[in-house]
């Protein structure tokens, strides 16, 4: 009877894809809207996960990478002596503002990386070369600002990115572009722009406190989160690993700020619309279809075998919007790839998805089911 | 010892009781009857006699509120649930007033559903539901849908599918009332061609009179009861002549 139940289903086309579509479209708007949500979470610790460093050593104030606090240059020395850290070296993140040759600024956030290792720099190089920075009043800037927020705009509109060898003017401060790196768009969507600590101090405003976060190592046969608990236990900084350190971050954004509100109050829309579209198209079908199942109930079929004539078809329509949806989301994702929208789509997303989708598929069936168990086979000999 | 059995259906007090209290409704007020084996029983009587309950009962999909049937020695009552569907689905057969064909399914398919149902492969139903056809005239069309199809032929792919199977007994409620005249009788000669005879029964529920020359016997239902048998057409319009 199982093809006979794909049969019953694909047969109908026009009631079939309009179950799959309703299923393809739950399962877009709900990756779409994870993804977004993601993205957004992402881009709350690109900054972390721009640099390469084990260790993060800052403020004990500080709440998440967004939120340096500034500390004393001395607590650079006082890291390196902690037992464990094989090398530390100072970070500085800022923000400051780039004045565009059109006359216009941008806010960009500046990166303050060790003058002599680079330590702290992006980890993908697009063009040119880090070790460039030691050219005077040198910048590297991320290539995706590079092409629209840092773009030079002509008289006409068109935009013709900013390129190595180029120059902006940050904070009063003539500074040449060296190079173009890849790197997470920041949680303020700003243009990100690294160059050596201290050319980062010339640019930034004077402050009494300049260092933001300090970056370590930990010696080889220790674990970064040992390291960095001696660090804490020893200098009384806050010191994390690069996951404690985006697992504090992603905490402080999902518990104290309205992003998980407002974003989950849209994918909870998302779901639910998605949900009632793709449920209600189902169980109107196995409705549609109830005095079929009735004859085939009076013909001798068991509940059994007719429960699982509505399961196949369920698990069929389930799987095949689940397809469509997830690959339009692929697509709708790489459309956006160079935009300022953000989508990330983890391998969470899909299953917490798939299992939306089971989820509903399932409601939709059982809900049928119990009308087709409850179901007197007699039904067939009304007219 | 074996036991001859010599009527396909036997039932006994059969009575079925809708609803409770003052919303109670007596649709069968206990009912004696045989089918003969061989034989093409018609039910008729006016619409809301207990015409389609009756044979509801009989087939199984209904259970009586007190009273016995047996279908081929086999109390439908005495089987569980699960065995009762098993029963039907091996010894019974069904047309419907509204064919019941399942639109998205070929005609092979639909006539092929018993024998699925029955735990043949679908590649080894398929030839037989195209044998069933033929003997229906439809073969040719067997790839097409239903609603291809007048009611006429619908209803000989309902026959075919009710046939399939090699039923025992064949329950057919209004076979022919949404057919014209000339499609009417066909059906039903068909009916009585494909299911009558070699030990097995059929049973019809009717109020179209211009098909009851085609029963062997004809019971007359009113009000939940059988009032009279007769053994043809012909002494029930000679029965009902003298009453009048």
């Amino acid at each position: 009877m199982r093809r006979i139940a794909l049969h019953m289903l694909i047969g109908e086309t026009g009631k079939y894809l309009g179950i799959v579509a309703g299923v393809m479209f739950a399962s877009l708007l709900i990756i779409q809207q994870l993804s977004m949500f993601s993205g957004i979470l992402t881009q709350t610790y690109s900054g972390i996960t721009s640099v390469h460093a084990d260790i993060w050593v800052m403020d004990p104030k500080v709440k998440s990478i967004e939120d340096s606090k500034p500390m004393t240059d001395g607590e650079l020395g006082r890291v390196r002596s902690v037992e464990g850290v094989a090398w530390a070296v100072a970070l500085y993140k800022g923000s400051t503002s780039a004045r565009l040759e059109n006359g216009d600024t941008e806010g960009v956030s500046l990166y303050g990386i060790d003058d002599t290792t680079f330590a702290g720099g992006p980890s993908q190089m697009v063009e040119g070369k880090l070790s460039d920075l030691r050219i005077s009043d040198a910048v590297v800037v991320d290539s995706m600002s590079a092409k629209d927020r840092l773009a030079h705009v002509n008289a006409d509109g068109t935009r013709v990115p900013l390129k190595v060898g180029d120059t902006l003017e940050l904070n009063d401060h003539r500074v040449k572009v060296v190079g173009l790196c890849q790197v997470g768009r920041g949680f303020q969507s700003q243009a990100v722009v690294y160059t050596t600590y201290n050319r980062a101090l010339s640019i930034a405003p004077t402050q009494r406190k300049n260092l933001s976060y300090i970056l370590a190592t930990a010696q080889p046969g220790k674990t970064p989160e040992e390291v960095a608990a001696k660090i804490k236990r020893v200098t009384g900084l806050g010191a994390y690993s690069s996951q404690q350190f985006i697992d504090k971050t992603l905490h402080y954004f999902l518990t104290e700020t309205s992003i998980v509100i407002n974003f989950g109050m849209s994918v909870m829309v998302a779901f639910l619309i998605g949900t009632l579209i793709a449920g209600q198209t189902f169980y109107n079908f196995t409705m549609d279809n109830l005095r079929h199942f009735g004859a085939l109930k009076a013909m001798g079929a068991s509940d059994r075998t007719v429960l699982s004539m509505i399961l196949l078809q369920a698990g069929l329509v389930g799987f095949v919007g689940f397809g469509i949806g997830t690959g339009l989301a692929c697509l709708m994702g790489l459309a956006m790839q160079d935009s300022m929208m953000t989508f990330t789509l983890p391998w969470y997303v899909l299953a917490f998805t798939g299992m939306a989708v089971v989820g509903i598929s399932g409601i939709s069936a059982l809900l049928s089911l119990r009308k087709v168990v409850k179901l007197e086979p007699g039904i067939v000999f009304r007219g | 010892m074996n036991t001859v059995i010599t009527a396909a259906v036997e039932c006994r007090g059969i009575k079925k009781v809708f609803g409770s209290g003052s919303n109670e409704v007596q649709a069968l007020r206990g009912i004696d009857m045989d089918v003969r084996q061989g034989e093409l029983m018609m039910l008729v009587g006016p619409s809301g006699c207990g015409k389609t309950t009756l044979i509801s009962v009989i087939a199984g999909v209904l259970d009586a509120t007190y009273g016995e049937c047996k279908v081929f020695d086999k109390s439908m009552q005495g089987m569980t649930n699960a065995e009762r569907t098993r029963y039907r689905g091996e010894n019974i057969g069904f047309v419907f007033q509204q064919f019941n064909l399942i639109p998205s399914l070929t005609l092979r398919e639909n006539v092929a559903i018993p024998l699925l149902i029955n735990g043949m492969n679908y590649d080894a139903a398929m030839p037989k539901a195209e044998e069933a056809l033929e003997r229906v005239g439809l073969r040719e069309r067997a790839g097409d849908r239903p609603l291809l199809l007048s009611g006429g032929q619908q209803q000989r792919v309902a026959i075919a599918r009710a046939i399939v199977h090699s039923p025992r007994l064949v329950v057919c409620d209004e076979p022919t009332s949404a057919l014209d005249h000339v499609t009417g009788q066909h059906v039903v000669e068909l009916l009585r061609e494909v299911a009558a005879g070699d030990g097995r029964a059929l049973i019809v529920v009717t109020h179209d009179s211009r098909i009851f020359q085609y029963a062997d016997r004809i019971s007359r239902m009113d009000d939940g009861s059988i009032q009279n048998v007769y053994g043809s057409y012909q002494e029930m319009v000679e029965a009902e002549r003298n009453q009048q």
